[in-house]
């Protein structure tokens, strides 16, 4: 029977570690349809099969602490250089970027098309009594809201329930309760855009530097995590960061929108 | 109506990665099926027909665990599976077999707990008659469970249903990777959190089709078998 179970295991594992990865990734790089576009090009180029997990920011440093995973792509630069810091990830690249957009009904009873900068948008929406809704799950973009609530010196867990309102779910499913319920949602642009039931809100605050939304990419430790698939990994990330990956990346656009900006460094 | 309509068309395109992930999530919920029948229908019946200390509280336990949140399972199979943890060498996580561990742990309990108050109800009829023929143990187990196949018919097809049907454990174990470990509620969710939802509700609609298909299979055979048992 353990003999059974070896060969099982080793059929197994045989198969996952041939030229095939796992990405802890964040779920706006799925969401937004990159990874169907990207991945296929990748796979004739370097002959490496990517399997994405996508989960918010938090669960996939959290997961890819725990081993189960090749590759970390996503976005909270001091989350992704703590995980390297700690020795999980080998090291970090920048990859891209886009931004952070603040979405809303289009009648926008917090007037966010009048505020001059995002922490008068975050105080006129908590001021007008209008709805807030958050990701609350620990992810890139809901640890960059809460920068913004503290930047703008607001204690949004206080009207936790009643104001602003923790779904606990991905950006889709937020932005699904946020449409439904006439709230704010801040969002990545990327997944917005590609949205599909966005009835009638419409983008109300972009623009400002303080909502740029960097992406990274950081190989898990191989010494910390001795069965990670270490070469593949690396042809993937050099394979991103490339002039082609890079290229592609940026070519990529839904509905004549570019939705991510190659900066690989 | 939009969801129906685009259901009918996803089916009769025969739309090539609508059928992978219907065949996967056929796959996965069957071989599951499969091993939690394999242990639940013997499991079920022996604590039906026999009496020790503490069998009654291993029928609660039983009946408390068909409560058992999907989530819940996932996340253990998560935590077992894992590389972090004690069966992470066998590098399963994110692979079909994990889910059909997950649907393995979780209907086991359902199809133990049913067939358990089938077979009880059948014990009482037939308990002295198996006690005067001599016919106790592993022999006793397997002629309840032939005996009751038609009843037991319902147990296997609700469990059936509990597997097909959940989200919570196949996410966590599978991951919900494209081509490999996707099947049918999660690309539900996937949908859904594109707010593509009249795409998710047609492929909830070929999910339906697909358990109609296979409780009307079930019940046809079962209907044929019985009256041709007593023609």
């Amino acid at each position: 029977m353990k003999y059974l179970i070896t060969c099982v295991a080793l059929a197994f594992s045989a198969h996952a570690l041939a030229d095939t990865i796992i990405v802890q990734s964040t779920t706006s790089t799925q969401n937004s349809g990159l990874y169907d576009y990207l991945l296929p090009m990748l796979k004739e180029d370097t002959g490496v099969r990517v399997n994405v997990v996508a989960v918010g920011t938090g669960q996939a440093i959290k997961n890819a602490m725990r081993c189960d995973g090749d590759l970390l792509l996503v976005h909270s630069q001091p989350a992704e250089e703590a995980f390297v810091a700690d020795g999980y990830g080998a090291y970090r690249r920048d990859l891209m970027y886009n931004d952070y957009v603040i979405i809303g009904p289009e009648a926008d009873p917090a007037n966010l098309a009048g505020a001059s900068n995002v922490t008068e948008a975050m105080q006129q929406i908590k001021q007008s009594g209008a709805k807030f809704a958050s990701r609350g799950d620990d992810s890139g973009t809901h640890k960059k809201e809460r920068s913004l609530w503290q930047a703008a010196a607001i204690d949004s867990d206080a009207g936790s329930g009643q104001w602003y309102l923790e779904t606990g779910s991905g950006m889709g499913a937020t932005l699904n309760t946020g449409v439904s319920l006439s709230a704010y949602v801040l969002t990545d642009r990327a997944t917005w855009i590609k949205f599909a039931n966005k009835q009638d809100a419409i983008i109300l605050f972009e623009g400002n530097p303080a909502l740029f939304n960097q992406y990274g990419v950081t190989p898990v430790n191989a010494d910390k995590c001795p069965n990670v698939n270490r070469e593949a990994a690396e042809i993937v990330t050099q394979w991103l960061a490339s002039d082609i990956g890079q290229s592609a990346i940026g070519a990529y656009q839904v509905d004549g929108e570019p939705l991510f900006f190659p900066n690989a460094n | 109506m939009d969801a129906l309509s685009e259901a009918f068309r996803l089916i009769i395109t025969l739309d090539e990665d609508l059928f992978e992930i219907l065949w996967l999530s056929i796959r996965v919920s069957l071989s599951a099926l499969t091993i939690a029948a394999v242990i639940g229908l013997p499991l079920g019946t022996y604590l039906a027909i026999t009496r020790f200390p503490g069998r009654k509280f291993c029928i609660l336990l039983l009946n408390v665990l068909m409560g058992m949140p999907p989530v819940v399972v996932g996340l253990m199979v998560y935590l077992l599976l894992s590389r972090a943890g004690p069966l992470g060498w066998m590098g399963l996580l994110y692979s079909p077999t994990a889910m059909i561990i997950a649907q393995a742990v979780l209907i086991t309990p359902i199809i133990a707990a049913l067939s358990n108050q089938v077979i009880e109800s059948l014990h009482q009829e037939y308990s002295d008659t198996f006690y005067s023929m001599g016919v106790t143990g592993g022999r006793a187990v397997a002629a309840y469970l032939v005996d009751a196949r038609y009843a037991l018919t319902t147990c296997i097809l609700a469990g059936f249903g509990r597997a097909i049907a959940e989200v919570g454990a196949v996410i966590i174990v599978g991951g919900n990777i494209d081509h490999l470990t996707r099947v049918m509620t999660t690309a539900i969710a996937l949908e859904t959190s594109k707010g593509n939802l009249t795409l998710a509700l047609s492929l909830g609609a070929v999910l339906l089709a697909l358990s109609l298909l296979v409780n009307a299979l079930v019940i046809g055979v079962r209907e044929y078998a019985q009256k041709r048992q007593y023609a």
